[in-house]
């Protein structure tokens, strides 16, 4: 798919950067004007991504996290959050609800379930000792021409 | 203040605003618990009226408060969620801790 508009964040995996990383993220898109309904979908998504990078890559860690944002056509963006962290050893079965390796901080092991409920696609791919990353693919709907 | 906490009877009503997500959570959770084991409620409502977004943190959040109450012998309600809120809370099955 042709690429319309393209920006790159990075930033640090610190908590405080996730409130950042989803409203930078769903900003780029207003010139779209998306419904308040669609980006609030991108919104949790992206928070979702991004708190993984930064609860699970960098568990006892601290380091950058590089947010590509795109418009794509036909009205479909695209965010990619790459860690450079610890990696998942088996990316199946950290994409199950309710799967989490951190039981006692209070994750309800439902990241990815948020993520794959409001977008249309999401990817990762990861390697032990090399980092994530996430892939959020999202259409907004056609404005209704007045 | 991202919590107030208001003691009515047996009752603890914690009033949540703005957006939770893992950072905001710990502080939430600092905030709530303490004021759960000065006052030993029978019942934490948690308001989320207030609340504008919220991630799977959230659920955390609610189901660790239902675990703490649990453990005290009282129970957790939540109340006046956005529809959006809600139907995340749906969604992870939260309806089934009857918190709903």
């Amino acid at each position: 798919m042709k690429v319309l508009n393209e920006m790159t964040v990075t930033f640090e995996s610190r908590s405080v950067n996730e409130a950042f990383a989803r409203t930078t993220a769903t900003a780029f898109f207003v010139s779209i004007d998306p419904t308040v309904e669609e980006l609030a979908d991108l919104k949790t998504a992206v928070s979702e991504a991004v708190t993984n990078a930064i609860v699970h890559g960098y568990r006892d860690s601290f380091g950058r996290i590089k947010m590509k944002v795109r418009l794509l056509e036909s009205r479909t963006a695209y965010i990619q959050i790459k860690d450079f962290g610890v990696g998942i050893p088996d990316v199946r079965q950290a994409m199950e609800p309710l799967y989490t390796t951190d039981p006692d901080g209070e994750r309800s092991g439902l990241g990815f379930t948020m993520m794959e409920s409001f977008c249309d696609k999401v990817t990762v791919r990861s390697k032990v000792g090399k980092g994530t990353t996430v892939t959020l693919w999202k259409q907004f709907t056609e404005k209704e021409r007045a | 203040m991202p919590v107030v906490m208001v003691k009515e009877g047996k009752t603890t009503i914690a009033y949540l605003s703005g957006e939770i997500d893992h950072h905001s959570a710990a502080l939430l959770r600092e905030e709530i618990d303490f004021s759960v084991e000065q006052t030993l409620p029978e019942i934490l409502i948690l308001d989320f009226q207030k609340v504008t977004f919220m991630d799977s943190s959230g659920i955390g959040l609610v189901m660790g408060r239902y675990k703490l109450m649990n453990s005290i012998g009282g129970q957790v309600k939540v109340v006046n969620p956005k529809p959006r809120i809600k139907k995340m809370m749906e969604l992870s099955g939260l309806k089934l801790l009857d918190v709903l």
